[in-house]
């Protein structure tokens, strides 16, 4: 879709750079003059919330590290000293952390529009891939950065993930080792975590160039899911069309994004955090940040320490192959009326094992007798449901599913010629 | 005949595989510091053992103290959680092991029946177990419920062993050594 560049350098210094380094150039192809399906709505509006978020995570995080000690006497210390006598310390802290939380929201919502528009389908699997990957890098660097302020949910949080390759037969024991740098998690585990939660940021940053580049390739897919025909009927160019859509979806995410940071910098946090490490002491109720919550909600539903991780991770990478799980030719759910009740079935499930990962698992919800339904039931059903929607449905719909019938183009659909 | 010649490896095939293999072998030993680096140092090792007084722990109490940075809890059994530890059926337990060969013996050659030393870290996640808690009162583990008996073993939830005994040795009547 890239094909030939439109830029014209303008004066004779841009002229002289264009022979040498077409940085401009590439700049031009890229955000001004790259052709974007016509009919984008505004859930293509957050691959732009994403690049802002990792911009912000990026530069508080920067300013955060020149305050930060990441030494387990002095850590906790060090962020309630940001928090407290550094200029500004406490709004840079409250938007780091905030932001990893406005940044989980909005790669949530990135992926559940691949899911229902079918952006994951060829030629875009690579795409995709990129995609996942981004998302587990993303996982990773939040988890390195909940651990460096040891509260107690840092500490508790770092020892239960670690523990959990552990679980893996023989070499499991030496690799959590290594992780620890020590028999338990230490100063050496929280030395290197600040390490690798400033490290992971730019591999992501490497991986979202990536990510873009492969996007560029293949082209934007759009809620009609068919293909580009006919640029000059299908498309528009990235500026100004796309550029204005993308900054007012923005500037919507930033007033929640304030809102949080300002009138509820918290409320997505957990108290015990304020509470400093003690590894002699686990707090009662332990759980992850809520990104984190329907992996957290799997893990706990097998009753089998090593099948729980196992499926715990499986659920992240069932993702990377869903492009060969699809047997499905048409990509929009628009036009797949049986796919697009799964969709919603399961982005419920999705949620409902959120909801579950933050219970206390022996919680009975409906009593029989003397036990009862409870919460790992519950999301025993749900966790079930999850992996049989990617590897069986997926597979079947397409063979079952009668799809209606597709656009002439997108011009067509945008014109309103029946959809 | 001449074919089959032409597809004999020559001595610069040799030459190309032998050069992969030392570079290959180069790469790995270059990579092995950067990865060793990550195991416990010099100084973590050598905080191995430490020696406690257990004197002062009165029957049917427990303390915990730091070892490796670890929890340990040594505990101060009384006669009736030594006999429910002792009336186990011990081919029913998840994890099996007799009460006896998860204690040690004394400066007088007898086991030391009343003294429980464990490691205080949950075998299925790594929490640190309530004590006096759950339906053995032995422990609880609050993080995913797995219960352990007054010896340590585990008996329900999804732990899958029983919990850790460090390597102790009494040095006198009221002093042990752990590690
Ligand atoms: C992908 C981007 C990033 C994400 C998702 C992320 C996430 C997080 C999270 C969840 C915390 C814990 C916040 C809290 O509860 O206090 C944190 C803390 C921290 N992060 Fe990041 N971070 C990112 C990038 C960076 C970068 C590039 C740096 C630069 C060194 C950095 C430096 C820090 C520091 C020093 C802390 C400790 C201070 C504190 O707890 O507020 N982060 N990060
Ligand atoms: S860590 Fe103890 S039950 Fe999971």
């Amino acid at each position: 879709m890239s094909g030939h560049s439109t830029y014209n350098p303008s004066n004779g210094f841009t002229r002289w750079l264009d022979a040498r380094l077409p940085i401009l150039r590439l700049g031009h192809d890229t955000a001004v003059s790259y052709p974007v399906p016509k009919n984008l709505n505004y859930w293509w509006t957050f691959g732009g919330v994403l690049t802002f978020c990792l911009g912000v995570q990026i530069i508080t995080g920067i300013v955060l590290a020149m305050h930060y000690i990441p030494q387990t006497e002095l850590a906790f210390r060090s962020v309630e000293s940001i928090m407290r006598d550094v200029n500004y310390g406490w709004l840079l802290r409250y938007i780091h952390a905030n932001g990893a939380s406005m940044f989980f929201i909005a790669v949530y919502i990135h992926m559940f529009r691949g899911l229902y528009y079918g952006s994951y389908k060829a030629p875009r699997e690579v795409l995709w891939i990129l995609g996942c990957l981004i998302y587990l890098l993303m996982m990773a660097t939040a988890f390195f950065g909940y651990v460096l302020p040891w509260g107690q949910m840092s500490f508790w949080g770092a020892t239960v993930i670690t523990n959990l390759f552990g679980a893996i037969p023989l070499v499991g024991e030496s690799l959590r080792t290594w992780l620890w740098g020590g028999f338990a998690v230490g100063d050496p585990t929280l030395n290197r975590f600040f390490s690798l939660h400033y490290l992971f940021p730019f591999l992501i940053a490497g991986v979202v160039i990536l990510h873009i580049w492969a996007l560029h390739v293949t082209g934007q897919n759009n809620p009609a899911g068919v293909e580009v025909k006919n640029k000059d009927q299908d498309t528009v160019p990235f500026t100004p069309y796309a550029t204005v859509k993308d900054a007012f979806g923005l500037s919507l995410f930033v007033i929640l994004f304030a809102y949080f940071v300002f009138f509820n910098p918290n409320g997505l946090g957990d108290v015990e955090n304020y509470v400093v490490a003690n590894a002699l002491k686990t707090p009662p109720h332990i759980v992850p940040e809520w990104y984190l919550l329907p992996f957290y909600a799997i893990l706990r539903a097998v009753p089998d320490k090593l099948a729980g991780v196992v499926l715990m991770f499986g659920a992240i990478a069932v993702l990377f192959v869903l492009p060969w799980l699809d047997t499905s030719k048409v990509r929009s759910a628009r036009f797949r009326p049986l796919y697009k009740q799964f969709f919603w079935i399961h982005l419920a499930v999705c949620l409902a094992l959120g909801w579950c990962g933050a219970q206390s698992p022996d919680t009975i919800l409906i009593h029989v007798g003397d036990g009862g339904f409870t919460v790992t039931h519950f999301a025993r059903i749900l966790a079930s449901y999850y992996f049989l929607h990617f590897i069986v449905l997926f597979p079947l719909l397409g063979l079952i599913e009668k799809t209606k019938p597709l656009p002439e183009s997108i011009s067509a659909s945008v014109l309103g010629t029946k959809n | 005949m001449a074919e089959i010649h032409a597809a004999e490896p020559t001595r610069r095939d040799f030459l190309y595989v032998a050069t992969g293999a030392f570079a290959a072998v180069g790469a790995a030993a270059a990579v092995w510091p950067l990865i060793d680096q990550m195991n416990p140092d010099a100084s973590v090792l050598a905080l191995a053992s430490i020696e406690v007084d257990i004197s002062k722990i009165p029957v049917g109490q427990e303390i915990t103290i730091k070892w490796r940075g670890k929890p340990v809890f040594i505990r101060h059994r009384s006669e009736d959680e030594i006999k429910a530890a002792e009336s186990v059926d011990v081919a029913e337990l998840r994890d099996p092991q007799t009460d006896d060969v998860r204690l040690v013996k004394g400066p007088n050659g007898q086991l030391e029946k009343q003294w429980l030393v464990l490691i205080g870290i949950c075998t299925h996640l790594g929490c640190v177990p309530l004590a006096y808690k759950g339906e053995f009162n032995g422990y609880f583990c609050p993080c995913h419920g797995s219960v352990y008996d007054t010896s340590g073993r585990i008996r329900k939830g999804p732990a899958p062993l029983n919990l850790e005994v460090p390597p102790y040795k009494f040095v006198s009547d009221s002093k042990i050594l752990i590690g």
